[in-house]
């Protein structure tokens, strides 16, 4: 149990006054994020980072990680009050969540999602406590090959698994990929991509890229939209929250099967979003009364709200022990990781204890304490949406501006935002995914040193990366997953070639 | 029980009209993006041609690893091409209608003066008036909400930014006469 005694050490990191403090107010900014349209998760992490560019990494990543789970608290008040989802991966709380608002079970409906939340995200948690330690300490013996291989791995299974059309993925992936090599060469110290300009020199900032991309075309999007809205106020009483409780361990099938789709979801780039559908779909499916589900069923608020937390936190697995982020906004906590000075992967463990299981505690107290806030604070935040949108944007703009400015002091990032925001709303409503991009621009660096590492230790021969069984197998699966949809077709005919009076019956 | 009422309404008086004629489609806009992207790609992948996609004594140059990069976006791009071309006109859907543009425009006009107001006036004072004005012509917000908003809000990012934290915002004259 070396973990736990880790863990605690962990807490004790933790229990200063100010770092405390730091996290209700990260709480307290990750819900308003989340209630807010236009503003999400990750833009919300992405434009509050630079608060956090003179802290110390620890108490800078547990006000951060605080500011994530915020919102992915605040996402449900407006999905059941309004049935505006406030965050995609809260579509499918909309579905008997709102139901319940509008038959006046509005404060149990937000029991259940904050409660569910909070249970997903426990079991995400338990599982980083005692596995990102043993795969860390595993990864710990990695070399280049072994490296790019997993980078290999991520890249390949976002194509082969993603559910968008192939071409716009890689054109995604290949585009991130490109633009984290404008710049000076790390290797050989040569510019590339920047024909002549000087302000290209400093590469493009992941950062700027991500507010660009996130925050200002979200308000482009969000004012394509009728912005009218109509919602149920609730305030919870302490019986609800009690009565609510009680009724748990009935539903214990549905919040187990949902924690687990979430954390598998969450390591793989699944997503949040994929998550909270499948536990719904899957919730749905196993109920002996699926006709029940959209008119107001308590199970449909915990599926999916379990799986998406468990989702959301789970993603901070693989890039606490291998520095590969498995979300958009695990990739931004990464991103601030490297602005802080640390260097992400499976040295963390070794060389900063402190930072990492202070953050682990964090999960833990954040959890805790967000669900306590949530739920004592719902009708405050519920009425930040009385604000006019007219209001909200302009400072929302604001903020991603400062935001951009501050990571490098550069005016040039400023205009560079506004291109990506211009790009990211053009893509997303083509459907060329950011997730992608973004994933492919954190790690490009990284991705590219692995490789040339790798090419210089091998002499150039690519055999490296089948060189000895581990760094051979995580490579095979990755070029297994670039091509699973094509081999799944395959299997599929041979399969209906094999009984073709069963497919006729 | 109380809860069950409507308690909070916002009205959205200038939302776009659902009929409001196209602009372009989905499919136009795809085979435009895929021409920037091979041009994009065509550019990159030259400009690393030349520093070098050959392999010398320490590895492979700087060049190797964007320029095949490069071949790979302009392959996809250009399979987007195709797709795009051969995929059929009618089921191609609205990418944007006049309305809704209309109101995309309000917000991004602003914002881009925003960016040109803060290069010369500073960060601050481009807020103010970005706040200000987009509440008063946009929102249709009363003019001393919308400065006392845009009062409260600059003045408050200012003390968070450039005096708790100690990150500093590009600043005009207006601060420069105020000695910052």
């Amino acid at each position: 149990m070396e973990a736990f005694g880790l863990l605690m050490h962990g807490f004790a990191v933790l229990m200063t006054w100010k770092t405390l403090a730091l996290m209700m107010v990260g709480l307290v900014l990750g819900i308003f994020v989340g209630v807010l349209p236009g503003l999400g998760g990750p833009n919300g992490v992405a434009i509050l980072l630079p608060l956090t560019f003179t802290m110390d990494p620890t108490s800078a990543i547990v006000m951060l990680s605080s500011i994530y789970w915020g919102a992915l608290f605040g996402g449900a008040i407006t999905s059941i009050l309004f049935n505006i989802p406030g965050e995609a991966w809260s579509v499918a709380t909309t579905f008997d969540g709102y139901p319940m608002a509008q038959q006046g079970r509005a404060a149990e409906a937000l029991t259940a999602a904050f409660t569910s939340s909070f249970i997903g995200s426990l079991v995400a948690v338990l599982l980083i406590t005692f596995l990102a330690p043993l795969i860390s300490s595993f990864a710990l013996k990695f070399g280049p090959p072994e490296f790019f291989a997993v980078y290999l791995l991520t890249f390949c299974s976002f194509v082969g698994l993603g559910r968008e059309a192939k071409h716009k993925t890689v054109i995604s992936m290949s585009l991130g990929l490109l633009l984290a090599g404008v710049g000076m060469d790390t290797v050989s110290g040569q510019l590339r991509m920047t024909f002549g300009s000087g302000e290209l020199l400093r590469g493009i900032n992941f950062l700027v890229a991500v507010i660009g991309l996130f925050g200002i075309s979200e308000i482009l999007l969000t004012m394509e939209e009728r912005l009218a809205l109509r919602g149920h106020a609730a305030s919870i009483s302490l019986r609800v929250v009690l009565k609510v409780w009680k009724d748990l361990p009935k539903y214990w099938v549905t919040l187990l099967r949902s924690s687990f789709i979430g954390c598998w979801l969450g390591i793989t780039p699944g997503g949040a979003i994929a998550a909270s559908f499948m536990g719904y779909n899957l919730a749905k499916r196993f109920s002996k009364d699926p006709e029940s589900f959209g008119k107001g069923r308590i199970e449909g608020v915990f599926a999916p709200e379990t799986a998406a937390h468990a989702s959301g936190t789970a993603a901070l697995l693989p890039m606490l022990a291998l520095g590969i982020p498995g979300s958009g906004t695990a990739a931004i906590l990464l991103g601030g990781l490297m602005v802080w000075g640390l260097n992400p992967g499976p040295l963390l463990f070794v060389e900063h204890k402190d930072f990492v299981w202070g953050l682990i505690a964090s999960m833990y107290l954040g959890n805790v304490i967000g669900l306590v806030l949530v739920l004592t604070t719902v009708p405050i935040f519920a009425s930040i949406l009385r604000v006019p949108f007219a209001a909200v944007a302009p400072m929302i703009v604001v903020s991603c501006a400062i935001g951009a400015y501050a990571i490098q002091n550069a005016m040039f990032d400023i205009w560079l935002m506004l291109g990506f925001g211009v790009v990211g709303y053009v893509f997303k409503k083509i459907s060329i995914p950011l997730a992608p991009f973004t994933l492919a621009l954190v790690l490009g660096n990284r991705a590219e040193d692995a490789f040339r590492l790798s090419m210089i230790g091998s002499g150039g021969d690519m055999k490296v990366f089948w060189s000895n069984g581990l760094v051979g197998s995580i490579t095979t699966l990755a070029i297994v997953l670039l091509f699973w949809p094509l081999i799944d077709k395959a299997f599929g005919s041979v399969g209906r070639l094999l009984r073709p009076a069963k497919a006729s019956g | 029980m109380s809860s069950t009422e409507i308690e909070i309404v916002v009205d959205d008086a200038t939302a776009p009209e659902a009929d409001s004629p196209a602009v372009t489609d989905t499919r136009t806009v795809d085979v435009v993006v895929s021409l920037l992207l091979v041009t994009l790609a065509l550019t990159l992948g030259y400009d690393n041609w030349r520093t070098g996609i050959a392999w010398d004594s320490t590895g492979p140059e700087a060049g190797y690893f964007p320029f095949y990069l490069s071949v790979i976006l302009a392959g996809a791009s250009l399979y987007g091409l195709g797709a795009a071309f051969l995929s059929r006109k009618e089921v191609s859907e609205t990418f944007v209608t006049r309305a809704q543009l209309r109101r995309v425009m309000a917000v991004f006009v602003p914002t881009l003066l925003f960016c040109l107001a803060t290069q010369f006036l500073g960060l601050y004072v481009a807020s103010f008036l970005l706040i200000a004005a987009f509440m008063r012509m946009v929102g249709k917000i009363a003019i001393w909400k919308s400065l006392l908003t845009a009062f409260l809000f600059t003045a408050i990012m200012f003390v968070t930014f450039d005096i708790a934290f100690d990150v500093i915002m590009p600043k005009g004259p207006l601060e420069a006469a105020f000695g910052y």
